[in-house]
C-alpha cells in the first residue's frame, strides 16, 4: 500500500521538509552486503563512451531542428547603467527575424546592474548575421555608480538575503579558556565554471507544447520554472538534455538564455537557438563567489578546540545563492562553543551560481588553513589533531550521523603522511618541499522524490527509463550497474535511456552531490519490481516455489540446484513487457546524512620564482557504496584537478574602477591543462551507509574538491614557513607571503627557514 | 564555390567570406562531432587534421583549406584510441573528446614510441574541465593494447 509521509531533503546544503509516497516494495529491500558484487561495486566502462568520443552524441549544441533561427544578446557594457533601447531599426531590417528588449522578456533589463546583464536579443538566419544584428539596436546608456567592494556593501548593508547569525555554547568563555588563540583573515577569489560546452538552449513551439532542448543540470527544475514563469501546465513544457557538455553547478536553472530563446521563438513562430559565446559565458553564467573570512580559533593545550569563531563575507554579485561557507567551521570538529555571521554582499558584479560544493571549498580553505597553524602553536601534529577534535555526532541539530568513517580516512591517511620527511628531504636549490592535509565534510546524502522505470523484454534484456540526466558523470553506467545487479543480469544486457521530461518519470537534479543516492534506490526498486515479476512468472511455469528462486547471471537458479536461463521465461512474453517501477525512499529520520574525507598534498616551492608545483595528492574519502570504482576515480580525479586550478591559477579580474570583467576568454583565464596534473592516488573506503536508502550509496561529485586548496596550501607552509592567506597562490602571492615569513623570523631573532 | 577534400570524401560548399572551417563542418555539411567551446584557438575541442596536421578549425578560415585533406572526428570513428579512451575512462562530459582524440591521433602517427612527458607537451592545447587527464595520458599510452 502507498504511505505519505513527510521527509527531509537537503540540495547544496540547504534542507527542506517534503512529502514522499513509499511503497511497501521500496522498504522491503535490504541493501547488498558490502564489497563489490557481480556488477555493482566492479568497474565498468560509460555505456555512452563511444557515442561522446566518436562525436556522435547529440549535445545541445548540435541540436539542429529545421527552421532554426540563432539569437545574440546585447549585454550592458556597464556595471551599472540605464538603458534606452530602441529596436526599430533592427525591426525594420527584412534579414533581421526577431528582436526584443526590455519589457518583451522579463531577463532583459532597463537598468541592467552588471557587466553583461541582458538588454536585448536579436534572431536571425545563421549566429554572424544575428551578431551582426546587434549593431541595428541603439541604446542610449546612462551610467550609474556601480557598487563593487563587499566590505563597503556591508557597511551600507546591500545584501542579497538576511544575514546569517549561528552560534552554540559560549564562545567568549571559550576563548577565555583557550591555552592558544590562533587567527587570521583568508581570501578566496572569483572562479568561473566555464564547462566546455557553453550554457544553451533550442526552444520551439510545437502546438500547445513548448520544446526545451538545454544543456541542463535539472531537466524537472526547467521544466517546473519556465511553467511557473509562462503560466504553462508543466507537462506542456517538454525539456531535453540527451547529452551536456559539462556544468558543475552553473547549470541548475534555465538561465536568461533559455528565457531569450522561448520569447524570440513566440515572436517569429520558429525554433531559436541561443548559445552564449565563451566570452558571454565567462561574463553572465555565473561563478563561485569571492570570500573574505576572518576567523579564530581557540585550543587548550592538548589541542581540543574550545571556541570557534568566523565572520564570512560572501561577494555574491548582483544575484544568486549566498551559500554555506560557515558549513565546515559549524560541522567539521567536536567543538562546543562556535560562532558564525554570514553575509551575502549584494554588488554590481555578475551573479554567482552553485560552483561544486559552494560555499564548503572556500571555508575549509580558510578553517583547515587556521587548524595547521593551530597545530604548528601547539606544536601538535597535524593529523592528530584533527582526530582529537573528531564530532562523533552532529553538533549543529545534535544529531548521529547516519554513518561516519572519517577515522578509518585518517587511518587510511597515515601511510601517505609519513612521506613528509622524505618528501622534504628531496628539497634542493630553490627547491623546497613539503606535504599539508585537509580533512573533508559535505553532504551528499540526496533525496525524494526520484522514480525510475524498468522493462524487460522478451530477449531477456532491460532498459531503465527515467527522465534524469548524465552530465558527464556516468550515471547512465552507473543506473544500468544497479539494474543489472538487481535483475541478476549481465551489464551488457541493461541500458539506461534517459534525457526527456516526456519520455520518464521525475528525476533528480544533477548537483549536490545527490544523483546516485536519490536515483539509485529508485532504480534498484524498479528492478525489484520486475525481478519479481520474473520469479512470479518463472514458479508457475516450472511450477516451484517461489521463494526458492532467484536471478543470477541471466539465469533463474533454484534453491534445489536447477537453472533456467532467462530467455526461456521472458521467451514467453512474445511482444509483452515485464515493467517495473520504483521510488526513492525517505532518508533516515532524525539523522544527518554526510560526506567525509582526507587528502594528503606534496608540494615543491621555487623560493626564488614564488612557482608552486604539485607533484602528489593522496585522496581517501567516505561517501557509502561505490556503484562503478572507474567512474568514481575520474570523478575524483576531476574534483581535485579543478581544486589545483582554484588554489594555483584560476581568478576572473575585475577592473576595480569600472567593474568590468577582464578575463573573458580562455587565454585569460587559466584553467589547468594535462601538463599541469601530479600523481593522484584514489582510495576510497566503500562502506555502505547502513541507514541511507537500499543501497547505501551517498554522492562523491563534490567531496573531492572541498579540501584539495587548504592541502596545498598547508603544504606549502609545510615546505617553506610561508602562511598564504589567499587564492589563487600566484608567484606574486608566493613571494610575498614568503618575505613575510622571512620578517616573522628575522623578529623572533631565529635564522630564516629559507 | 569551394571543393572541401573530407575524410576521403569530396564535399561542394559556397560558404560566405570569413566563414571558419568548424561553422562549415558544422553548420554545412552537419558534421557536428567537431566541437566549438571557444571560438578564439584557446581550447582545442575543434581540433581536426589538414594533412595530418592538427589545426584549430575554429579560427582557420575555410577558404584558406584549399586541397589539403580534412581530417575529422568522424573520419577516425574506428581509430583504436576511441577504444582506448573508453577503456581508460579518458572522458566524462565528453565535449573536448573529439578534439582530444584528433590530437591524439596525430600524434600516436607521428611519434608511435611515446613517453608520459612527451604526451603530457603535445596535449596540453587540449583542455578538459571534467579533468579527465590522467586517463587521457593512460589512453594515448596504451592505445596499442
Amino acid at each position: 500500500m502507498a504511505r505519505l509521509i513527510r521527509t527531509e531533503k537537503e540540495v547544496e546544503g540547504t534542507y527542506t521538509e517534503q512529502w514522499v509516497v513509499v511503497e511497501g516494495e521500496d522498504e522491503a529491500l535490504d541493501q547488498w552486503p558490502q564489497g563489490p558484487r557481480a556488477v555493482v561495486g566492479t568497474p565498468a566502462r560509460r555505456q555512452d563512451g563511444h557515442q561522446r568520443a566518436r562525436g556522435e552524441a547529440q549535445y545541445t549544441a548540435d541540436v539542429q531542428l529545421p527552421g532554426t533561427l540563432h539569437a545574440a544578446v546585447l549585454r550592458s557594457p556597464f556595471a551599472h547603467a540605464r538603458a534606452r533601447v530602441d529596436l526599430s531599426r533592427a525591426r525594420a531590417a527584412g534579414w533581421v527575424r526577431g528582436a526584443i528588449g526590455p519589457g518583451d522578456c522579463h531577463v532583459l533589463q532597463e537598468e541592467p546592474s552588471f557587466h553583461g546583464a541582458p538588454v536585448a536579443a536579436v534572431a536571425a538566419d545563421s549566429r554572424r548575421e544575428a551578431r551582426a544584428a546587434l549593431e541595428l539596436i541603439d541604446v542610449e546608456w546612462e551610467e550609474l555608480e556601480p557598487l563593487l567592494d563587499p566590505e563597503e556593501a556591508v557597511k551600507r548593508e546591500s545584501f542579497v538575503d538576511e544575514t546569517r547569525r549561528y552560534s552554540r555554547g559560549d564562545v567568549d568563555a571559550g576563548f577565555a579558556e583557550a591555552d592558544v588563540i590562533v587567527e587570521g583573515e583568508f581570501r578566496t577569489q572569483v572562479v568561473l565554471h566555464n564547462a566546455l560546452e557553453t550554457h544553451q538552449a533550442v526552444c520551439r513551439w510545437e502546438g500547445e507544447t513548448l520544446e526545451v532542448y538545454t544543456s541542463t543540470q535539472f531537466i524537472w527544475g526547467v521544466r517546473d520554472s519556465i511553467s511557473n514563469q509562462l503560466g504553462l501546465p508543466p507537462d506542456r513544457v517538454r525539456v531535453v538534455c540527451n547529452y551536456m557538455g559539462g556544468g558543475f553547478g552553473a547549470k541548475n536553472s534555465p538561465g536568461d538564455h533559455t528565457y531569450i530563446a522561448i520569447a524570440l521563438a513566440g515572436q517569429t513562430g520558429r525554433p531559436v537557438h541561443c548559445a552564449l559565446t565563451r566570452r558571454e559565458e565567462n561574463l553572465a553564467a555565473g561563478n563561485r563567489n569571492a570570500t573574505i573570512q576572518r576567523l579564530r580559533a581557540g585550543a587548550r593545550s592538548d589541542g581540543t578546540l574550545v571556541a570557534l569563531d568566523g565572520e564570512y563575507v560572501n561577494a555574491i554579485g548582483w544575484a544568486g545563492f549566498n551559500g554555506p561557507t560557515f558549513g565546515p567551521m559549524e560541522m567539521l570538529y567536536a567543538c562546543e562553543n562556535v560562532r558564525t555571521v554570514t553575509y551575502g554582499a549584494k554588488l554590481n558584479l555578475p551573479p554567482n551560481a552553485a560552483f561544486r560544493a559552494p560555499g564548503f571549498v572556500e571555508g575549509t580553505f580558510g578553517l583547515e588553513c587556521l587548524l595547521d597553524e593551530l597545530a604548528g602553536r601547539l606544536e601538535l601534529d597535524p593529523l592528530e589533531l584533527r582526530r582529537r577534535n573528531h564530532a562523533d555526532k552532529d553538533l549543529v541539530d545534535d544529531r548521529p550521523f547516519s554513518s561516519k568513517n572519517l577515522l578509518e580516512c585518517y587511518e587510511r591517511a597515515e601511510p601517505h603522511w609519513a612521506r613528509r620527511d622524505e618528501v622534504r628531504a628531496r628539497s634542493e636549490g630553490p627547491w623546497r618541499r613539503g606535504v599539508g592535509l585537509a580533512s573533508q565534510i559535505w553532504y551528499g546524502g540526496g533525496g525524494p522524490p526520484s522514480y525510475a522505470w524498468v522493462r524487460v523484454g522478451a530477449d531477456a534484456r532491460a532498459t531503465v527509463v527515467t527522465a534524469m540526466q548524465d552530465i558527464g558523470t556516468g550515471t547512465r553506467t552507473a543506473m544500468a550497474q544497479i539494474a543489472a545487479e538487481e535483475l541478476g543480469l549481465p551489464l551488457d544486457r541493461v541500458r539506461c535511456e534517459l534525457g526527456d521530461s516526456a519520455r520518464g518519470p521525475y528525476a533528480s537534479i544533477s548537483a549536490g552531490s545527490s544523483t546516485t543516492p536519490s536515483m539509485g534506490p529508485a532504480v534498484r526498486a524498479a528492478a525489484a519490481d520486475a525481478a519479481r515479476q520474473l520469479l512470479e512468472i518463472a514458479a508457475q511455469r516450472f511450477q516451484v516455489e517461489e521463494h526458492v528462486l532467484s536471478l543470477r547471471d541471466g539465469q533463474i537458479v533454484s534453491a534445489d540446484g536447477g537453472s533456467w536461463p532467462l530467455e526461456e521465461i521472458t521467451g514467453l512474453l512474445e511482444d509483452a513487457q515485464i515493467l517495473g517501477k520504483g521510488a526513492r525512499g525517505p532518508n533516515p529520520a532524525g539523522m544527518r546524512v554526510l560526506t567525509f574525507g582526507i587528502q594528503v598534498a606534496e608540494v615543491a616551492v621555487d623560493v626564488e620564482t614564488g612557482e608552486v608545483k604539485v607533484e602528489r595528492i593522496a585522496a581517501i574519502h567516505d561517501v557509502g557504496r561505490v556503484i562503478n570504482p572507474l567512474g568514481a576515480r575520474s570523478q575524483v580525479e576531476g574534483g581535485i584537478i579543478q581544486g589545483i586550478g582554484h588554489t594555483l591559477s584560476e581568478e576572473r579580474l575585475v577592473d576595480p574602477a569600472t567593474g568590468r570583467v577582464l578575463t573573458q576568454t580562455l587565454d585569460a583565464y587559466k584553467l589547468p591543462t594535462i601538463a599541469d596534473v601530479p600523481e593522484i592516488v584514489t582510495e576510497l573506503l566503500d562502506i555502505p551507509d547502513e541507514q541511507l536508502t537500499n543501497l547505501g550509496s551517498k554522492g562523491l561529485g563534490e567531496p573531492p574538491i572541498v579540501p584539495t586548496a587548504a592541502a596545498i596550501v598547508n603544504a606549502i607552509r609545510d615546505a617553506t614557513g610561508a602562511e598564504v592567506h589567499e587564492l589563487p597562490v600566484s608567484r606574486e602571492t608566493m613571494l610575498r607571503a614568503l618575505a613575510e615569513a622571512r620578517e616573522r623570523e628575522a623578529a623572533r631573532g631565529a635564522p630564516a627557514a629559507v | 564555390m569551394l571543393e572541401l577534400r573530407i575524410n576521403g570524401g569530396t564535399y561542394e560548399v559556397d560558404p560566405p567570406v570569413g566563414q571558419t572551417l568548424a561553422e562549415t563542418l558544422r553548420g554545412d555539411l552537419g558534421l557536428t562531432g567537431t566541437k566549438i567551446a571557444c571560438a578564439e584557438g584557446h581550447c582545442g575541442a575543434c581540433t581536426v587534421q589538414l594533412d595530418g596536421v592538427p589545426t584549430l578549425s575554429c579560427i582557420t578560415l575555410v577558404h584558406t583549406v584549399g586541397d589539403r585533406e580534412v581530417t575529422t572526428i568522424e573520419g577516425l570513428r574506428d581509430h583504436p584510441l576511441v577504444d582506448a579512451f573508453v577503456r581508460a575512462d579518458a572522458l566524462q562530459c565528453g565535449f573536448c573528446t573529439p578534439g582530444q582524440i584528433v590530437s591524439a591521433a596525430a600524434l600516436v602517427e607521428a611519434e608511435p614510441e611515446l613517453t608520459p612527458e612527451r604526451v603530457r607537451h603535445a596535449m596540453a592545447g587540449n583542455l578538459c574541465r571534467c579533468g579527465a587527464y590522467p586517463r587521457i595520458e593512460e589512453a594515448i599510452l596504451t592505445w596499442r593494447d
